[in-house]
């Protein structure tokens, strides 16, 4: 659909190569930070204060790494995180996915009245310290029911999720009916299967935002070996309190900061492998995904 | 099955399908009320002199106590206006970036480059706030890249007036590309037709722009700028939090962040949820002008 360049006029292209050159410099400067933590993340910490980058390889070491691996607190971040995450986000995209159903149904008796009740919590909410006093007093502190359940069921999820049943031709559900089907066993044999791209997308998008987000961790959990990896990460990165066994054995002071800034390039490469690695496979999902998302409901 | 016309009585309905009410509705609703509306309820404590020990019912009213307090505070303007300069200037700066991404991506020849293209803008969106953050503070510390390369020592991190710009621009840096998607979409729809009639009729690169992609993004455009109008006072606490430092705050304390502190550091119960519940009322306010204004420019169709 889109015409060859040399077809545009002499003004067009000096135009179409300024938008060229500045699509490059955006995605340079998403490019360059990022190779930036990667290289540094292997210099010698006296050298990097110093002088910065270098390919010389006497200068190479692989010193944070080790140190972070020897530390637990990472690991524990690790297997917190992938408990919370893979707990929640079962929970939250099964209960989204069955409460869209009946609110997908033009006949279902009750629907408005329940619409409602789902819509006025997306303009209120009782807020920060109403909603902790209420997790203290269901004894949930430092437990991880306090980070899943409160954001399990996602109004907003399940508007998409309804607008994408709906789309689903109403014929399927009435010949389902004619051969003695219930409703939850077309749900779950028919309908789901045909859904796979929402489900894939639900799962994705509630998986990536429990592993990246800390705000509820910070407030209910304050006990360490239950902490999720962003808060370990958040110790290391924006307190800068690297783990105290991490830079325990350094003695001068000037070295252990140093060695300080360096676990941090090494942390933000550890932490971001998992995502890295899932990447390409959600890939062929992203526009499929935000089209979806974009319905409006 | 039943006749058209006859419409079953609710009763039946339910015994019928009691499924959809029990199965599929109640862990929703449930989940709803215990963690929606059980706190909303819990608000009251902000029109209290809230004692844990005596209780919802047995503290003080005080009525509008600690609205007055915050209102007649001399950081209420400051805080409010943080919050929403924030907010409007990020949406004002980062609005148009995703357009302007999508419009060029389009314009790509080689799908296999455009494919590679977007996978460099996505990968931002799936880093954290924390890593995010901590990027930040790597590359503008005193001798950090961006003062080694400018040849300066400035601390970046501790100047009030250079945070809402490390805000917005780490938001664009993080944001844009992804949200060049929407619009990604939207293009791909712009009929293949009218564009070779607009490239036969002789239209240059902003003619077509205006007549055939404008179009095409117009709508989810005009969603995406009222969805986030009616956002404007929600601004996310994880990254305004991560970013302040002692010395920044002056620009850097927002609502969210002030009821984190006086609330759960502080231990000011009440007086946190009466902020909390002040900037909820200014959201609500906010959406319905944003609502009315849609509805005037829609020929009365509001969201």
């Amino acid at each position: 659909m889109v015409n060859k360049f040399s077809k545009y006029s002499l003004q067009d292209k000096i135009l179409l190569i300024l938008g060229f050159v500045l699509l490059g410099v955006f995605a340079l400067l998403i490019l360059v930070p990022l190779l930036y933590i990667i290289f540094a993340s292997f210099t010698n910490p006296t050298y990097l204060q110093n002088h910065g980058l270098t390919l010389d390889s006497s200068k190479l070491t692989l010193d944070a790494y080790q140190r972070v691996f020897e530390d637990s607190s990472i690991w524990i971040g690790f297997k917190n995180a992938i408990v919370y995450s893979v707990v929640f986000t079962a929970l939250s995209v099964l209960v989204t996915l069955l409460a869209a159903y009946p609110m997908s149904l033009k006949d279902f008796r009750g629907r408005k009245f329940f619409n409602t009740v789902f819509l006025i919590t997306m303009f209120f909410n009782g807020g920060l310290i109403p909603t902790y006093l209420l997790i203290k007093n269901m004894g949930l502190i430092d437990s991880m029911w306090s980070i899943i359940l409160p954001g399990c069921f996602s109004v907003w999820n399940m508007i998409i999720a309804r607008t994408y049943y709906e789309s689903i031709p109403h014929e399927l559900c009435e010949a389902a009916e004619l051969d003695g089907a219930n409703d939850l066993q077309y749900f779950f044999r028919i309908l789901l299967p045909i859904c796979k791209p929402i489900v894939f997308i639900l799962v994705l998008w509630q998986f990536v935002g429990m592993w990246n987000s800390y705000y509820s961790a910070m407030i209910y959990i304050n006990d360490p070996a239950k902490q999720p990896l962003q808060l370990v990460l958040r110790g290391i990165l924006i307190q800068n309190q690297p783990q105290p066994g991490m830079i325990a054995d350094i003695a001068s002071t000037a070295q252990r900061s140093q060695m300080a800034e360096l676990l941090k390039y090494a942390t933000i490469i550890i932490s971001s492998i998992p995502l890295l690695v899932m990447y390409p496979f959600f890939q062929k999902y992203f526009q499929k995904g935000i089209t979806i998302g974009s319905v409006k409901g | 099955m039943i006749p058209k016309g006859r419409m079953m009585s609710t009763w039946t309905y339910v015994k019928k399908h009691w499924q959809l009410y029990v199965l599929f509705l109640l862990p929703a609703l449930l989940l709803v009320i215990i963690f929606n509306y059980v706190p909303m309820g819990g608000v009251v404590i902000a029109f209290e002199n809230y004692n844990p020990i005596k209780g919802i019912s047995g503290s003080e009213w005080v009525g509008l106590k600690y609205f007055a307090r915050f209102m007649s505070s001399p950081d209420f303007f400051q805080y409010l206006f943080n919050t929403l300069k924030l907010s409007v200037y990020g949406l004002l700066w980062g609005f148009p970036v995703p357009i302007l991404l999508a419009l060029l991506l389009n314009r790509i020849n080689s799908k296999g480059l455009q494919k590679k293209m977007q996978l460099i803008l996505y990968l931002p969106n799936f880093i954290s706030v924390i890593v995010l953050c901590g990027m930040v503070f790597i590359f503008l510390s005193v001798n950090g890249p961006v003062n080694k390369a400018l040849g300066t020592s400035i601390n970046f991190m501790t100047m009030p007036s250079a945070f809402r710009t490390i805000y917005i621009a780490s938001g664009i840096w993080q944001g844009a590309g992804w949200a060049s998607i929407l619009y990604t979409g939207a293009l791909t729809n712009a009929s293949p037709e009218l564009k070779e009639a607009a490239v036969i009729d002789g239209a240059n690169l902003l003619q077509q722009i205006r007549y055939v992609e404008w179009p095409a993004i117009k709508d989810m455009a005009a969603i995406q700028f009222i969805l986030s109008a009616g956002n404007l006072m929600s601004i996310g606490f994880e990254k305004a939090y991560a970013l302040q430092t002692d010395l920044n705050l002056n620009a850097s304390e927002i609502i969210a962040t002030y009821v984190y502190k006086k609330g759960l550091l502080d231990g000011d119960y009440s007086f946190s949820t009466a902020v909390g519940l002040f900037n909820t009322i200014v959201n609500f306010i906010l959406v319905l002008l944003v609502n009315q204004i849609v509805k005037k420019m829609n020929d009365g169709k509001g969201l």
